[in-house]
């Protein structure tokens, strides 16, 4: 099997010369250790940019809406998950993006890795099976790949994109997940009291860069409600209040929407646990109706429509 | 000035719980895998074996949300200022931000009272880097990782203890008499010296930024910034983690009887920030506001100020969700 990066290449690049697309959007290297970089590719001479490594952790999704060339997209299973939602939304048009599916086998925390290391700068690192050599300052250290994945990624059962329109590489199986949902079990459980102070803790820390939003491929409103000035609907200080609001009424927002690719937490730079939320949001939509979002363009997302045997008990 | 002082490691704690006694001390703090500066009640909580801050020192003077005044029954009841106050552990990066804010809000045409009061009653302990990150770039705008400018007292790592160098006469008051501190040696001086010209060989990051002023005077309409903004998300990380960013946005909160006018930080890099009343937009794309972000920072500060308005901390380089990299930016503007 050729490596993914060259595939990628060689997919950009017919695209490109055969006026399917006029814009390929990928992953470059970044400019520091375990960082890659979106990439914007309008030429089949500039395909030798891309590349593909367990570092392409933004979702480049997020570039979609709004777009009037004809994209070809870089697409783990999530980013494709979310492409299907952004779809379906009718925010992109199908016709408009070329889906280029990567068979995903997780991505790097960096943040993770990081703790690992005690904090020390990482002055350089290399993947190298299943491996990621790192050195610094006077050390080296390996860490075996699958200890350094993002959480996101360790209950995905999309790693192969659901819909594609070209697939590089093999897929590869969903990871194998008894109880996906355990941990928002174990919040759950809590009593109200200490996941207030949970909630409160995590979101005391927001600086509201709205990097969050801004990483996520379905935050997508021309104006969000936290901007909107008249009538302000919300406070705007750093004060827990206000960031607690707009964290949670940004999750209802995406509930039945999130495909948990987890942009928000890669994106956060104080490391808020962005996930809770709408992993909550997520579990409630499946247990209710029976619904994971992005997996198909035909399905209507259920907190869209109404079905008279729809559960509704909570309504009183 | 009195001489150099030094003082042992194991004794910072003390020394600092003895300032707290006289002053609201900030200091370097862990909060999570944050490092961020908060108030401190004692010595312990400060942490200092740390490369720099995430979060800002100048949110002492500045803080992210600021109440200005709050009323009620209609009254307008200003809060009221207190005590000398003490920031301890900012990088020579940071202390030289404190130089650039000053040339906004603290102007011989403009006093903004709220940074002012704040400033001015606060004495600063700056610690020089003797390790600098791979993405500092200090030395490229006009720093060094054991200046001394915005600082009052400059302290520098020397293994088992720290050389205290007393740089005004607000750090001689601060430390004149202190038991805790030591006369400094000849050779204390000399490592010192040592140390700080081996770190300031250890940044590795440079970038040219002679000339960079009149260069971008003729690129406002450069095809540059279309494929530069390209990647940008128009998140806020990048300023909002900038030591010299000042923008902020004055919110009024309540109604006619009670409620509070506060100030907040804001950022350009949203599209909110130019939106007129009228729906108009003069920055309408990431295009505009990156070339605003950059153009502020080292044209238009630099015409207005006389200096860059960046320290070169490299945080907006470590923080950028998609690395976007100032240092290749800037690169990118002197090459065209």
């Amino acid at each position: 099997m050729k490596d993914l990066s060259q595939q990628i290449k060689e997919v950009a690049r017919s695209l490109l010369q055969d006026g399917k697309v006029d814009l390929v959007i990928g992953y470059e290297n970044g400019s520091l250790p375990l960082r890659t970089s979106p990439c914007f590719v309008r030429s089949a001479g500039e395909v030798e940019r891309l590349i593909w490594n367990a570092c392409c952790e933004t979702n480049l999704a997020t570039y979609l809406p709004d777009r009037d060339e004809r994209v070809g997209l870089v697409a783990k299973g999530c980013d494709a998950r979310a492409i299907v939602v952004a779809i379906a939304e009718r925010q992109v048009a199908r016709e408009r993006v070329v889906i280029i599916g990567v068979p995903c086998e997780g991505i790097i925390d960096r943040r993770k890795v990081a703790s690992r290391l005690g904090w020390k700068e990482i002055l350089q690192a290399n993947l190298e099976d299943g491996r990621i050599l790192l050195a610094g300052d006077g050390f080296e250290e390996t860490l075996p790949l699958e200890d350094s994945l993002y959480e996101a990624c360790l209950t995905c059962e999309q790693r192969t994109p659901p819909v594609y329109d070209v697939l590089v590489g093999d897929p590869v199986p969903p990871v194998e997940v008894v109880d996906p949902f355990s941990e928002v079990a174990a919040l759950e459980s809590r009593g109200a009291d200490e996941r207030w102070a949970y909630f409160s803790q995590e979101f005391s820390k927001c600086i509201r860069c709205y990097a969050c939003r801004q990483a996520c491929p379905l935050c997508y409103c021309p104006e969000c409600f936290i901007d909107q000035t008249q009538p302000s609907w919300f406070g705007k200080t750093n004060d827990v209040s206000d960031t607690l609001i707009f964290h949670v009424v940004r999750a209802l927002h995406l509930a039945g929407r999130c495909v948990d690719c987890g942009a928000c937490s890669r994106a956060c730079p104080m490391g808020i646990d962005l996930r809770a939320l709408n992993r909550k949001m997520i579990k409630d939509v499946w247990e209710r109706y029976g619904y994971q979002a992005g997996l198909d363009l035909a399905a209507m997302p259920p907190l869209s429509t109404f079905e008279l045997d729809d559960p509704q008990e909570f309504i009183k | 000035m009195m001489a150099a002082r030094v003082i042992d490691k194991g004794r910072i704690v003390s020394l600092l719980d003895e300032l707290i006694e006289g002053y609201e001390v900030f200091a370097p703090v862990m909060s999570d895998d944050v490092v961020l500066f908060d108030r401190i009640a004692s010595g312990g909580e400060a942490r200092l074996d740390f490369a720099n801050s995430k979060r800002l020192p100048k949110e002492a003077f500045f803080p992210p949300s600021e109440v200005m005044f709050v009323y009620a029954g209609g009254q307008p009841e200003a809060p009221s200022s207190t005590g000398d106050r003490l920031l301890f552990g900012p990088r020579p990066c940071d202390a030289r931000s404190f130089l650039v804010l000053g040339k906004v809000f603290n102007t011989p045409d403009y006093q903004d009272a709220y940074y002012v009061e704040k400033r001015e009653r606060t004495c600063i302990v700056g610690i020089g880097c003797n390790r600098p990150l791979s993405t500092c770039f200090c030395t490229s705008v006009g720093g060094g990782p054991f200046d001394e400018e915005g600082l009052d007292v400059l302290l520098s790592d020397l293994g088992d203890r720290y050389l205290v160098q007393i740089i005004s006469e607000r750090g001689r008051r601060l430390l004149e008499g202190n038991a805790l501190l030591e006369e400094a040696t000849e050779a204390d001086l000399q490592e010192k010296e040592r140390i700080a010209t081996e770190a300031r060989e250890r940044i590795a990051s440079r970038v040219e930024t002679e000339g960079l002023s009149d260069r971008l005077a003729g690129m406002y309409d450069d095809p540059f910034w279309e494929t530069l903004h390209q990647k940008c998300l128009g998140c806020g990380v990048c300023t909002y983690l900038c030591p010299t960013c000042h923008c902020f946005d004055v919110l009024d909160e309540g109604g006619e009887q009670r409620g509070r006018r506060v100030r907040i930080w804001d950022t350009c890099q949203s599209p909110l920030f130019t939106l007129h009343a009228s729906g108009h937009n003069p920055r309408p794309s990431g295009r505009e506001r990156m070339r605003q972000r950059i153009m502020h920072k080292f044209r238009y500060f630099v015409n207005n100020c006389g200096e860059i308005a960046c320290v070169g901390c490299g945080r907006c380089v470590r923080n950028c969700p998609v690395n976007m990299d100032l240092r290749e930016v800037l690169i990118g503007i002197m090459v065209r």
